[in-house]
């Protein structure tokens, strides 16, 4: 496949929130400020980038000649919980200014869906290691795009008479249905 | 007074104002993305209530000595193992199920509802309490499913259909709306949203009338 159509498809037309739905949760809890919606949307890229690339190596590595496919889904996960935890200490101990704004998100991350979707994924599609890379860039790119703009957008949300009923989490869902109508029409894209 | 109010709400109204899905915002990925039809929702209710009651139990049963620095790994370990079951299981007995809902069966293990319960509630209490305690989360988060997919699906093809997963025969199919009249928009993720937000905006505005002196609950997570 096409490594840049790849890249677009994974970013923008398969959108992790939008068509996929995973990583609703961070979407809806931290898209309420700009400020943080980009530390989250950063973590998130580096974590997903980083616990892909480890899980495909380990798959093909360790489980394949073991022949313990099996348990992808245990070793995954411990190895994604292991790699935050090494992370959130890595950043803690080298840039402390780092660690007071991404803090809170990092411990987050690990419940996040989209983490082991993009692990498990990338071995169901049977990629390479270079077409791993490329996703594992491109969807956590196409998560933080979407949280910017949507944060963006409950921002002004704000200063907008909404019916009770509605006001805080429904409301952003109704805003998102009209975003995933937005970006189905790029399907023709590709 | 609010205790008075609590024991009148009764069953029901837990159900709706305690929800997991629509009042805490709990587990939602999955919730969109599989309830276009109750086929779906129905298969991955069941597997959460399999994994939600065994992992409660199995956490319950470790809650002593569990050394505390280590707790959620040890629980992610339990939660993936079950999920691993489960998945083998629906992929042995039904696979046309484990086609439908493909990598969101995996995706359990990252269900905040499972890792919240075993965190919130059976960390702390008995054994007997914890399995009480998932059942009667699982069947609210099925509900929860249930009543997304019932929508989804009469607006989305105008047919109201139950197949058996175990050798692929239906069990009954109605049509509700005539030919022509159907809104494909809400089996695409549009509708899921759109579905969702009416849902609950429906329990926001039940929970205001129930007391309006109390604030409107904001999504925990």
């Amino acid at each position: 496949m096409n490594l840049f159509t790849l890249f677009i498809s994974a970013m923008l037309i398969n959108n992790i929130i939008l068509s996929k739905f995973l990583g609703m949760c961070p979407f809806m809890g931290v898209s309420t400020k700009m400020d943080s919606a980009v530390g989250m949307g950063l973590a998130v890229i580096f974590v997903i980038f980083g616990a892909s690339i480890l899980s495909w190596l380990l798959y093909y590595f360790v489980l394949v000649p073991l022949g313990l496919e099996y348990m992808e889904l245990i070793c995954f996960i411990l190895l994604i919980a292991a790699f935050v935890q090494f992370v959130e200490m890595f950043i803690k101990k080298t840039s402390p200014a780092l660690y007071k704004q991404l803090g809170i998100y990092l411990p987050l991350i690990t419940t996040n869906c989209a983490v082991l979707y993009v692990a498990m994924d990338n071995i169901t599609q049977e990629y390479n290691l270079i077409e791993t890379i490329v996703n594992s860039i491109a969807v956590p790119a196409g998560f933080m795009l979407m949280l910017c703009i949507f944060a963006t957008m409950r921002e002004r949300l704000n200063a907008n008479d909404v019916p009770k009923a509605f006001q805080g989490n429904p409301i952003a869902f109704v805003v998102a249905a009209i975003m995933a109508i937005a970006f189905s029409s790029l399907a023709g894209l590709v | 007074m609010s205790e008075n109010k609590e024991k009148k709400q009764g069953f029901f109204s837990q159900l709706l104002t305690q929800n997991p899905v629509f009042g805490l915002y709990l587990g939602i990925c999955s919730t969109l993305a599989i309830t276009t039809t109750i086929n779906n929702a129905l298969g991955m209710g069941i597997a959460v209530v399999f994994v939600l009651v065994l992992s409660n139990i199995l956490v319950s049963c470790v809650r002593n000595i569990t050394p505390e620095d280590i707790h959620i790994p040890v629980y992610i370990v339990i939660i993936a193992t079950l999920v691993t079951i489960a998945g083998m299981l629906i992929q042995a007995f039904t696979p046309s199920l484990y086609q439908a809902l493909g990598a969101f069966i995996d995706l359990i293990v990252v269900n905040c509802i499972i890792l919240g319960r075993a965190e919130a509630f059976a960390s702390k209490n008995t054994v007997g309490a914890s399995a009480k305690d998932g059942l009667m989360m699982g069947i609210s988060y099925t509900l929860g499913l249930l009543a997304m997919s019932l929508i989804r699906q009469i607006l989305g093809t105008g047919v109201l259909s139950l197949d058996n997963p175990f050798n692929n025969t239906q069990i009954f199919a109605l049509r509700l709306l005539p030919e022509g009249f159907e809104i494909p928009l809400f089996t695409t993720p549009t509708g899921a949203f759109l579905t969702f937000a009416c849902i609950a905006a429906a329990i926001a505005a039940y929970n205001n009338s129930l007391n309006e002196e109390k604030p409107i609950k904001k999504g925990a997570k």
